[in-house]
Formats: C-alpha cells, structure tokens, sequence
C-alpha cells in the first residue's frame, strides 16, 4: 500500500539519508578514489590506474591470508550452525527452564570483544590458564598458543564458536518456537520418526532464520579482528593473520593507503559475493526440486 | 454531508483494483458495497477513508474536493475484519481513544464512552483488556471505538466475517439499528447477500474492480441489472440455464420447450441466459403448467433454516432451495419442478432483457 | 475402522476439580458407531476441542475410559491408536511433493513401495488430486492442500477414525461446498468414521448423519438435522440450530391449552398433561417458519405488535413483541406482512413444550 497521505514524512527519513551518506558512501568513494592514486604526501599524489589492484591480486602473503580466512569462516559455519541446531533442539519449550537457558546461552553475546579475547587469552595461558594448565598438566599435551600456530589457530576457532554459538542457538529456538504444534501433532499420526519431524518440519521451518544466521556468522567471521588480535596479535608467524589484520597492518604498520584502499575494495567485493550465494542457494531451497 | 467519488480508479503495478467508479452518498444513509473477495471492495473503503489515493478520479466532501486529503483531518471511523483493539488499553481506555485524542473534556468523555458502551452492551466489561474478551466482544469493543466520535463517515469492511453465526446474526440486528439512528453516511461491505438484504439501504454491487450495479438494496435484489448481479445478490448463486428462443417456444437447457407466455411473450428470437434463483425451484408441484424435470442429487447443503440442494441436471448443475431441514443422499434422484414464470431473461451477453413480476400476495 | 465409546469421561484442566463449574467436560457417555459421520457442534468453549483431543489421544481424560472396538485405549498416544487428523489450516510437509506427502504415512510405516503407489494414487484420484502428484504441496491453493492432509489420513488402511478440526475455515466461501461434498462422497466410498468439529451449523449439518450438540461442557443432544430442527431436546439447540433461532415464550397451562400472555394456544391432546407432570419452568418453543402470521384473528392464534420485518430476499423476518417477549416469524417471500397487529397461530404439531430448559418429548418419534 501507498502512504502517500503525508509528504511531509520524507524529511523525517532525511536524518538517515545524511547519516548513511556520512557514514557508508563518503568513506566508500574515499577509499575509491584512494585505491586509484599513490599518496606521496600531503597534496602530492599520482593516478595509477589499476596497478594497485593487480599488487594486491598477486600478493602471495594476501592469497595465503585470503585463503586462511576462508578455511576459518567455513569451519565456523560448520561447527557453529550444526551446533546451534542441535542445541536449540533440547532446549526446553517451556517452565522457569526456558529463560534461565536463555540468560546463560546470552552471557558470551553481552561482552565487549576485546574482553573476549582477553578473557581467552588468561584462560589459555600455558603458565596459569586453566586450559592450558589443565592440557599440560593432566593430559600431557604440550599446548601452548603462542609458539604453537596449528595450537593458536584452533584456540581462535573455538573462542568464536564459543562467543557466537549463541547466537545461531537463540535465532535457531525462535524459529523452532514459532512452528505450530499441529505439525508435530501430524507427523505424530503420522508415524513419523524424530529424524524425520527433524528433516521435514523443524529444517524447512527453520529456512529463514538459517539464512539470516549463517550470513550473519559468515559476514562476521569473515570480518574478524579484535579477538584474533587481542589473543595472539595474528601470530605466531602469520598463522592467525585474517585477511583484516593484514589489511591493518597494510593500512596503518606500512602506511600503504592505495593497495590497502584497493584492497579493501576488493575485500568487500568478496563478502558481498559469498553472501549473495549464500543467499541465493539458501533461498532456492524454497522453489526449485518440485 | 454528501460525499461522492468520480471516476476513481485504483491501479497498482500491473493490477487494476478498482476501475471507474462513481458513487455518491447522502448523509444519514446506510450503504452496503456487496462483492465477492476480491472484488475491490476493501480498496474503495481505504479511498474513501483517505488511506489511499486513487491512481484517477476525485473524492469530494459537501462540493469540496478531497482527493488526497489525510485522512487524520477528515471525519472518518473505519471498522476492520480483524479485531484491532489497542492490547494495552482497557476496553474504556479502547473507546475514549479517539475522543481524548481530539482533546475532549473528561466528563463529556466519560458520558459518550458510557452511552457507545451501553450501545454495544459491553459496559459490564469496561474496565477489561482486550484480550480477556471473546470475539464478539472485541469487535463490539471496536465498533464503539468507530462509533463514539460520530465520524460523519463510518466505514465498515466485513466486521462480522470473523464471528461464529449467532454472534453474526445477533449483532447485526443491534448493527442495523444503531446505523439507523445515527445521521452520518455509513458503508458497510459485505459478501453475503443476506446481510446486505437484512441491513437494508442502499447497495452498490461490485465485480473485479467495478462497480455494476447500484440502487436500492430490494430494487436491485429484484431486477438485477446483469447476470453478474444476480450471481453476486444470490445465495447459492442465481442458477444459469442457456436457453434459445425460437419458433414461439424457449428452449430451457436446448432440451425442455416451454411456450412463451407470461413475461416471455414476444421474446425476439435468440440466445439467452435464463436466471433462477434456488427459492423459485421447487419440489412439489404449485402450478398445473409446472414442467417437471428429474435431476441426480450432488449434495444437501443445510443451511440454518433451509436446505440448498445442489443437483445436476442434463449436465448442468443447479440448487434448489428447500425450507426445513432435510437431508438427501447422494446420487439420489428427486423431481424439481420449473416454471418459467419465476425467470430472469438475460442476454448471452449478461445484461438484462426482462425480470418476472413480484408477485404481492 | 471402530466403534468408538466415551465411558463416563469428564475432564479438567485444574489438578484437583471440585465443583462443575471446574471441568471442562461434565461427563460424557456415548457411543461413535463405526463408519458414521459425526459432527461436533457447539460455541466456542463449549468443551468440543477437548472432547475432540480425548479422542484423539492427545489428551487424557481426569476421568472415564475410551474404547475404541471394546479395546481400552485411554492412556494411548494419536499413532497408537491409529486415528487421522485434519486441522483448521492446512498441515503440509513443505518440502515434499503431493505424493511425498500422500505417501509419508505409509514409507513411515515401512510398506513395500508398490503397496504405497498403488493406495497413493488410489486416494489421489478420489480427491482429485492426481494432476497435482508430481508438484510441491506447498505451493497448491488453500482447498488442495486441505485436500492433501485428508489424504495423509485416507491412505492408511488401518485407520480407526479421522477427525476434523473446522477444517473449512481458511476455504473461500464459494469453494466451501465442493469440498463438503467431497467429503460427503469420501464418506460413501471409504466408509470411516468420521467426527467433524465445528461451531458452524452449516458445515455440521451438511457434513453429517449424527450431529452432536455441546454446550456448556456437556453433550446437549445427538440427532440427525431433522431431529436437531424439528425436536430440539435443550432449548439451547433450538437456539443454535436454525436461523433466526427457534422462539420462546414462557407459559402457563390451562386444561388442554398453552396461555400466553392472556391469549390460548390449544395443544396436542394429551401433551398438556405430559406438561402438568414434568412441572417446573415452562415454556413454549416454536421455529419462526412454523409460526404463521395473519392480519385476521383467528381461533388458536395469539395477538402481537409489529415490531419490524427484515426481507431477506427469499423470505421475510417479522419481528413481533407478544407482551414483554420478543419473538420472529418467517413468512415466504411476497406474504404480506400486516402494518402494526397481527396474529401469531401455533400449529399444534410443531409446537413444543420445554420445562426447565428441557424438551418434554412428544411426536418426536417420527421425524
């Protein structure tokens, strides 16, 4: 329907204009217009075409980054939505259950994350964290985070599973909350198996809210920085250097503004891509087979 | 107040909802847009109210134009399918809304929620939250809420569609006569032709977005200006049955010829569409020049105090009305008497060439 | 297929019922013979959701037993005891096709594939559905896929009973009656028991042999439309069936007549008696279409004031004050309905008697 009654109602909608013009697309086309020229110093800068993108598409350090990053983003997926799947799944449906689950699964949501890494990295601390301790001492495994890269690499997974998780859950329940109990009480009569109220009702039911939460997950994994950075600064060696870490150190450590601009585009136009196909594949679940 | 509409047309994307409508409504009248779903029917309530802008035409209010004008400043009242109630606000709270809203003094506050309430007989439940109500009651809490700032356009959009029967059957007995009392235009839509029958008035008939037929609600219920208008204004829907004219006899059906006499006579040569109602079929002989047909039972559809029966004959289907209650198996086969004096002559074309006298008794 | 008993069943949704007025069900005791089609008729809150879910095994019962053919299946769930369901929206397995779903409740009871194709597309063809086979349930129309979800219960060969909960609700008005009659036709072929809840007494009355009426958490009456119409058993059947609702009037007896508001309905010899004996409140009950208006007086007639008249296109609804009551009339359509007075006659064999609420049975035999 129209709502054409009030013209007026335009200049309430203006203040998000000025706000999105500030902060999306004047530092957008800033970036643009970096990405295209090398700074030499104030006032003194030259047009180079594209020859910052093609650095920034043959730089090995960047395909390793990139290639690092992908590896990571995928196994979050992987373990994070499976898992919240299944623990949305045993939650309780009802009673004084519910939102004391509730509470306890949001607590990881609620702090700051540089807090997150800070709180990972005393946990872990071979000397005096209490995994660290715990998995030198009792089990005998020499773990240590920030010598050992397959270590340090395996320790910011499980810190993002253990910060977002959460989320998948609570968005995951919401949508198991919301299917009608006459499904069940169908496939009741109908004989079906649990695996099968499983495949048939709760999965397709919970389609929307799946999509929304992987591309949340994904857009976020992909963009990681504070934890990463606080907990291990991206090392050892570079073996926890995300792509936006390298970006930083583009950026701020070299002070290379054009390949970083250019990078950053490219960037963009990486995580716009993913989460198109993520979109469309999820999506298409919806017409399609028949 | 006389409010009127020219050439309105709604136009969305590629869909037309609503197209060339004219209308216009004196103050103190009660109007009934009849239709099926679909018909444009809530459309035209939303122009009206100033919901909604027409693609084309013009709204006028006492000779002024009000195409486009909120609909905040114009007196307005509109009643919805669903029952929307403000969930937080008492029922009292619900009704005083808008007449606190225009900065009403309390006391005449009190008074005129108090007088709507007594109206709707929910006075007793004042003091509740819409959702301890049942149903009815919110409605009959929203209809308050329209009624109690005398809007001198009261909009209704099938109110009772969402009740069961006898909640719907007895608050349209209270609706009808509280619209009578009031001098505001009221519009009410509806889909069943009895409720427009009941509530009386005016009616303006709707089909796909136009307007087909409007007038008095008896008048139009016994000269339908098309087929289409007596599909609309009949329940079960009028029964169709192709019939030529030739040689001095019609041929029902291209099977059964029956003379033309009565209203038939002189009928020019032709294809028609014969119309008749389920009321004028009947089971039993009432005349000696009844033609009596046998036709194969589909199904008894009982409906309060009749029975529809729905038959197929020569591979037509048709419904015959049957006071009472009585129930038929089907596939049975039962005699139905027809009589041409009771039918509509319409052209192949749908609109009509003659109705059959009303018979006063 | 099965008989289905209700044993004494009363229900509560509180732990420790004390009074009436804390259960939901009073106490039910009747018998669902097998292969009839039953509706369940009442206002919402009436208990029939209840009544329907003991049934079906989705609730037990506070108190009594359900048998189904003699076997005492109470404690057991809906899948144990074999019944179907059809629930007011459609209930559709969205990822699969028309014949996935029809087939779901059979490959869930491990039946050999060529079994299945075979009773699937038996059923398909009886709803007509086979066009629609190969195609997504999820994106049929609202009747198809209501369709679909009977059929989920008719492909079972085993099922004891399918239920229906207002399953019409979300159909458009014009298509309601093709499906009424499809379920009239599935009845015929299939031959289940069926028990359709509904507070529409169109839906119950086309759809069923046996309507029973609930009010008030108790079952009112069972009977046939006729029965329902001609002899309610509760005032309150007289009330629901029927529209406008059946009128009442209170009275007083005088001898072999009815007096009511100074006038004298004579009735049905020997039915005054019967009156006499059942004592306490009485009234008399009449359907508006039996009660004949006339401008003239006339011997057994009764003198009212006019009071307004609805045309309803085939009939008219004259709305009469006899006194303090009010009371309606249905006369055909071109009657002529007197200005201001008229008289109102009581045709002594549609003319009941009611004593506390309750039908004081007489001729009721032969409807």
């Amino acid at each position: 329907m129209s709502k054409w009654e009030d013209n007026k109602a335009w200049f309430l909608v203006l203040p998000v204009f000025l706000v999105v013009a500030f902060s999306a697309i004047i530092p957008l086309m800033t970036v643009v217009n970096y990405s295209v020229q090398d700074i030499l110093g104030p006032g003194d800068r030259v047009f180079v075409g594209d020859e910052w993108y093609r650095d920034v598409l043959t730089d090995f350090r960047l395909h390793e980054a990139l290639w690092r990053q992908i590896v990571y983003s995928f196994c979050v997926l992987a373990i994070e939505v499976p898992l919240g799947i299944g623990v949305a799944l045993t939650l309780p449906k009802k009673g004084w259950g519910v939102s004391a689950c509730l509470v306890l699964l949001a607590l990881p949501l609620l702090i700051p994350w540089n807090v997150v890494g800070t709180i990972w990295v005393v946990f872990s601390r071979p000397d005096i964290g209490l995994t660290g301790v715990t998995l030198n001492n009792l089990f005998g495994i020499p773990y240590n985070f920030t010598a050992n890269p397959v270590h340090s690499w395996l320790t910011v997974l499980i810190m993002d599973v253990w910060h977002w998780t959460p989320l998948v859950i609570l968005l995951c329940y919401a949508g198991l909350r919301a299917i009608p109990e006459a499904y069940y009480q169908a496939a009741k009569i109908d004989g079906a198996s649990r695996f099968a109220v499983f495949r048939y009702i709760q999965l397709p039911k919970m389609r929307g809210v799946l999509l929304i939460a992987v591309l949340l997950r994904f857009m976020d994994s992909f963009m990681i920085y504070t934890e990463p950075f606080v907990l291990t600064g991206g090392g050892p060696g570079n073996s926890t250097t995300f792509l936006s870490q390298y970006l930083t150190k583009m950026a701020v450590g070299q002070f290379d503004l054009g390949p970083a601009a250019a990078f950053s585009l490219v960037y963009f136009l990486i995580i716009l891509l993913f989460s198109y196909i993520f979109y469309t594949v999820i999506s298409s679940f919806d017409k399609g087979e028949a | 107040m006389a409010f009127s509409l020219s050439n309105v047309d709604k136009i969305v994307g590629k869909e037309t909802y609503l197209k060339n409508v004219s209308l216009t409504f004196e103050s103190g009248s009660q109007n009934v847009i009849l239709g099926r779903t679909l018909a444009g029917k809530t459309t035209l309530l939303r122009i009206m109210a100033g919901l909604d802008k027409p693609t084309k035409g013009k709204l006028m209010e006492n000779g002024a134009d009000v195409t486009g004008v909120s609909v905040r400043k114009r007196s307005v009242a509109m009643v919805y399918q669903q029952f929307v109630n403000y969930p937080s606000l008492s029922v009292y709270a619900n009704i005083a809304s808008p007449l606190r809203l225009a900065g009403m003094a309390k006391a005449e506050v009190d008074r005129r929620v108090r007088e709507t309430a007594a109206m709707l007989h929910i006075e007793p439940l004042l003091n509740r939250l819409p959702a301890e109500l049942s149903g009815g009651q919110q409605q009959r809490t929203a209809i308050a809420r329209a009624l109690v700032k005398d809007a001198q356009l009261l909009l209704l959009d099938e109110p009772l569609v969402n009740l069961d029967y006898k909640l719907r059957e007895e608050l349209r007995v209270e609706l009808q006569q509280i619209f009578k009392a009031r001098d505001s235009i009221v519009v009410y839509t509806t889909t069943e032709p009895t409720e427009a029958l009941m509530l009386g008035g005016n009616i303006v008939v709707m089909h796909e977005g136009r307007v087909l037929q409007s007038g008095p609600t008896a008048e139009v219920y016994h000269n339908p200006a098309s087929i289409s208008v007596a599909a609309v204004f009949s329940d079960p829907p009028i029964n169709r049955i192709e019939t030529r004219v030739k040689g001095g006899f019609a041929e029902l059906g291209r099977i059964l010829s029956v003379p033309l006499d009565g209203h038939l006579t002189g009928l020019p040569e032709g294809d028609y569409i014969f119309g008749v109602r389920s009321n004028h079929l009947f089971l039993n002989r009432q005349h000696e020049r009844d033609i009596k047909i046998t036709a194969k039972v589909e199904l008894a559809e009982i409906n309060g105090s009749e029975t529809f029966i729905h038959v197929i004959y020569n591979g037509a289907p048709l419904v015959v009305q049957e006071e009472g209650i009585h129930q038929r198996k089907l596939g049975s086969e039962i005699d139905i008497y027809v009589r041409a004096r009771k039918f509509y002559i319409f052209d192949a074309k749908g609109p009509l060439v003659r109705a059959p006298r009303i018979e006063a008794a | 297929m099965a008989r289905i008993n209700l044993n004494e069943i009363a229900h509560s949704y509180r732990p420790d019922p004390k009074e009436p007025k804390d259960y939901a069900l009073k106490r039910i005791h009747n018998v669902w013979d097998d292969g009839g089609a039953y509706a369940l008729l009442g206002p919402s809150g009436c208990g029939k959701t209840t009544l329907l879910n003991i049934i079906s095994g989705l609730l037990i019962p506070s108190e009594g037993r359900v048998l189904f053919d003699g076997k005492d299946v109470t404690g057991l769930a809906p899948e144990q005891r074999n019944i179907a369901q059809v629930f007011q929206f459609p209930v559709l397995y969205d990822t699969m096709s028309v014949y996935e779903n029809l087939a779901f409740p059979l490959k869930n009871r491990k039946m050999d594939s060529a079994s299945i194709d075979k009773r699937v597309r038996e059923v398909a063809d009886a709803l007509d559905l086979t066009p629609f086979l190969k195609k997504r349930a999820s994106g049929l129309a609202a009747d198809a896929k209501q369709k679909i979800s009977l059929g989920r219960g008719l492909v079972r060969s085993d099922v004891a009973a399918i239920l229906f909960d207002e399953p019409l609700t979300v159909i458009d008005p014009h298509l309601k009656w093709h499906l009424r009659r499809k379920l009239k036709e599935i009845h015929d072929r299939f031959k289940l028991t069926l028990i359709y809840v509904t507070h529409d007494q169109v839906e119950a009355m086309t759809f069923a042999d046996q309507v029973v009426v609930m009010y008030d958490g108790e079952i009112v009456q069972t009977g046939t439309p006729q029965e329902l119409f001609e002899c309610p058993e509760h005032a309150f059947v007289g009330y629901f069936i029927g529209s406008p609702g059946m009128n009442f009037l209170p009275m007083t007896l005088e001898g072999n007549m009815a007096r009511i508001n100074g006038a004298s309905v004579s009735l049905p010899p020997g039915y005054a008696e019967m009156a006499h004996k059942a004592g306490g409140k009485l009234e008399l009950g009449i359907r508006p279409v039996y009660a004949a208006i006339s401008d003239a007086p006339s011997d057994n007639a009764v003198k009212a004031a006019v009071v307004g008249v609805d045309d309803q296109g085939d009939s008219k609804i004259v709305t009469l004050r006899l006194g303090e009551q009010i009371f309606r009339s249905k006369t055909p359509e071109g009657a002529r309905v007197p200005a201001e007075v008229c008289y109102v006659s009581f045709p002594p064999e549609k003319t009941k008697l009611y004593s506390n609420g309750k039908l004081i049975k007489w001729g009721c035999d032969s409807v």
